[in-house]
C-alpha cells in the first residue's frame, strides 16, 4: 500500500510546502515514495532521500522539465501512479495545476486542500472560504490528494538515505503549451506561506508608495509581506502577495493586518495564524472580531511608531 | 471560433454561510444565490473576445437542477449567445462535471473553453484541469491575461512565484483568475433580450455520462471559533502584549 508524493522544488531545494506534505504523508502509515521531476532534479532528490519516512526516491530528469508543464508531468506520472494507493502533492499552484489532470486520467476524484487526515479514507477540507469544514470519504481505488501546507508542520530532515531509481520522462503526444517567460517577484524576504511572521496591508494604504511603511516594519521583524485582494486589485503589490480564499493560505506565528477590513475571503487565508494583530482606523472593522490584539487608529501614524519602537526594544 | 463557458450557481459571495444544525451541510434556505464570481469573469472574457471579432459564438453550459437556468439567463444577459442546461438531481462534483463537458465538447466542437478556476462553495479548483486532461488539450490555469493570435493563445498565469506566460495552440482549456477582467453588469434591455435566446435542456442520461458523486460528505461543521479580541490603547501596550503575553516577538 505505498504512497507516492509528488515533490515541488525549485530545481535545487524542496519547497516548504513539500516538507509539510511529507508530514501529512505519515498519517497513512504507508511506505512513502517521493518522485522528483526536473531538468536538474539531483539535489532535490538527494534532499528527499534524507527524510526518515521516505523509502524510495524516483528521479525523472529531462531538459523539458526545466519549466514543467502539467501536460508532460501527467503523461510521465500516469503509469507510475497506477502502482500506488495514495498520491499526494502540496496544494500550491503547482499541485492545483497538476493533480486534477492526473486524477481525471486515473478516473478518480481529487480530494483537494486537505487539512486533516482522520484515517486512510477520511479527510477534512475547508469549504465556503473556510467558513465550514467538510469531512469527506472516497471509495476510489487510488486516493489523489492535495495537502494544505499550513495545516501540517514541516518534516525534519533525518540522516537516512533512501535508494534512488530513475524513471523515464514521457512527452505528451498531444499539442503542448510552450513556456514563454516567468516574471518572479524577487524579494529578500521570507517566503509568504512559510514565514513565521507576516505583515499584511490592505486598501487602507491608499497607494503603492505607502506600502514602504509596511516594508519597513517587515524588515524590522524579518517578516514576509502579504496583502488583501483589494490592495492587489488596486495594483499596490504583485498578485502573489494575496492572502485569502483565492490567494494563499498562511498560518504564521504572528500575523499583523494593517488597513485590512477583514472580508470573509481574506479571513479564509489567515485565520489559522497563531496570533493576529489588527490595526485599522475603523473600530467596526470585522478584522477586530478575530484579532487577538486590536489597535484602532491611523496606520500612517501607528506604523512608523511601531517600527521605530521595535528597533528600540529588540 | 466557438467558445464554451461553464457556469455554476453558488451562494452569493457576500453571504455569511451557516452550517445546518444536523451537520449535513450548509443551510441554503432563503440564502441569496448568484453566478460563481470566477464564472462571471469567464463569461466576460468570452464576450470581450466576441466583441473584438475573435469569437463567433458563445455557448454557456450549466449542470444541475432547474435552478441553474437562472444562472444561464444571467450569462445570456451578459452576452452569451445560447445556453445548454444539463439536468441532473445528483450533487455535481468536478470529475462528473468534466466528463459532462467533454461530451458536450464532442457535440459542439468549441475551439476554446473558458471556466472559472474554482467555485466559491466547494472551493475545489479542479474542473478545468480535469476537462483538459480528459480531452488531452493544453491547459492554461489561473489566468490573468489572454491574447488570441490566430490558432494560438498566449496566457499569463498567476502562480505562487509570480506570473508565468505560456503560448498554446487551440483548442485549449483556460481557467480564470480574479484579475483577468472586471465583469460588466447586465443591463435591463439585455436581460429582456436574454429571455428570447435559446436555452436547450438535455438530461445527463442522454449524454451517457456517469455523474455519480465520488466523494461522500460525512459531516459539515463550523471551524473552531477564534476567541474575541482584546483592544489595546496604543503602540506601547501592543508591543508589551506581543512581547510578554503572546511572546511572539
Amino acid at each position: 500500500m505505498p504512497l507516492l508524493l509528488i515533490a515541488e522544488h525549485d530545481q535545487s531545494n524542496l519547497t516548504a510546502s513539500t516538507l509539510a506534505t511529507l508530514t501529512a504523508a505519515k498519517a497513512f502509515s504507508a511506505p512513502v515514495h517521493v518522485v522528483v521531476m526536473g531538468s536538474s532534479p539531483e539535489k532535490a532528490a538527494e534532499e528527499a532521500a534524507f527524510f526518515k519516512s521516505v523509502e524510495k526516491v524516483w528521479m525523472i530528469k529531462d531538459p523539458r522539465l526545466a519549466h514543467p508543464l502539467a501536460e508532460d508531468m501527467t503523461e510521465t506520472l500516469l503509469d507510475l501512479a497506477k502502482g500506488y494507493d495514495f498520491i499526494l502533492a502540496p496544494s500550491t499552484t503547482f499541485g492545483k495545476n497538476l493533480l486534477p489532470r492526473l486524477a481525471a486520467l486515473l478516473d478518480v476524484a481529487l480530494i483537494s486542500d486537505v487539512i486533516q487526515i482522520q484515517d486512510k479514507n477520511t479527510f477534512v477540507r475547508p469549504i465556503y472560504a473556510g467558513n465550514a469544514l467538510a469531512t469527506v470519504t472516497s471509495n476510489d481505488p487510488i486516493k489523489v490528494i492535495t495537502i494544505r501546507p499550513t495545516a501540517f508542520e514541516k518534516a525534519q530532515k533525518g540522516n537516512s538515505s533512501a535508494p534512488f531509481e530513475a524513471c523515464p520522462f514521457k512527452e505528451s503526444s498531444s499539442p503542448l503549451p510552450i513556456f514563454v517567460r516567468m516574471e518572479t517577484s524577487s524579494s529578500e524576504r521570507p517566503e509568504l506561506t512559510s514565514a513565521s511572521i507576516v505583515v499584511s496591508g490592505g486598501r487602507g494604504f491608499q497607494s503603492k508608495e505607502n506600502f514602504a511603511l509596511l516594508e519597513a516594519l517587515a524588515d524590522k521583524l524579518g517578516a514576509a509581506i502579504g496583502a488583501s485582494r483589494a490592495a492587489v486589485d488596486a495594483g499596490f503589490v504583485p498578485n502573489d502577495y494575496q492572502v485569502g480564499q483565492t490567494g494563499k493560505a498562511v498560518a504564521p506565528t504572528l500575523y499583523i493586518a494593517v488597513g485590512i477590513s477583514g472580508a470573509i475571503q481574506h479571513l479564509a487565508g489567515m485565520k489559522d495564524s497563531k496570533i493576529i494583530v489588527a490595526i485599522n482606523k475603523d473600530p467596526e472593522a470585522p478584522i477586530f472580531q478575530i484579532a487577538d490584539y486590536g489597535l484602532v487608529g491611523d496606520l500612517f501614524k501607528i506604523l512608523p511608531e511601531l517600527t521605530a519602537k521595535i528597533k528600540k526594544t529588540a | 471560433m466557438k467558445v464554451l463557458v461553464a457556469v455554476k450557481r453558488v451562494v452569493d459571495y457576500n453571504v455569511k454561510v451557516r452550517v445546518r444544525a444536523d451537520e449535513t451541510g450548509i443551510d441554503l434556505s432563503g440564502v441569496k444565490m448568484s453566478l460563481n464570481p470566477f464564472d462571471e469573469i469567464a463569461v466576460e472574457e468570452a464576450v470581450r473576445l466576441k466583441e473584438k471579432g475573435l469569437a463567433s459564438e458563445i455557448i454557456v453550459v450549466s449542470i444541475g437542477d432547474a435552478s441553474c437556468q437562472e444562472s444561464l439567463r444571467t450569462a445570456l444577459a451578459l452576452g452569451a449567445d445560447r445556453a445548454i442546461h444539463v439536468e441532473t438531481s445528483l450533487e455535481t462534483q468536478p470529475l462528473g462535471v468534466a466528463k459532462t463537458l467533454k461530451a458536450l465538447v464532442e457535440k459542439e466542437s468549441p475551439r476554446l473553453i473558458i471556466l472559472g478556476k474554482q467555485a466559491i462553495d466547494d472551493d475545489f479548483n479542479q474542473t478545468g484541469q480535469m476537462l483538459a486532461g480528459l480531452l488531452r488539450w493544453p491547459q492554461g490555469t489561473f489566468i490573468s491575461h489572454l491574447i488570441r493570435n490566430g490558432e494560438e493563445i498566449e496566457v499569463t498565469r498567476e502562480v505562487d512565484g509570480g506570473l508565468e506566460t505560456l503560448k498554446m495552440p487551440l483548442p485549449a482549456v483556460v481557467t480564470t483568475d480574479l484579475r483577468l477582467n472586471e465583469p460588466r453588469y447586465a443591463t435591463l434591455p439585455n436581460i429582456m433580450k436574454a429571455k428570447q435566446k435559446s436555452l436547450e435542456v438535455i438530461s445527463a442520461e442522454t449524454l451517457g455520462v456517469d455523474l455519480t458523486p465520488r466523494l461522500k460528505t460525512l459531516k459539515v461543521v463550523e471551524p473552531p471559533p477564534r476567541k474575541g479580541g482584546l483592544m489595546v490603547a496604543n503602540v506601547d501596550e501592543l508591543l508589551d502584549k506581543l512581547q510578554h503575553e503572546a511572546k511572539v516577538i
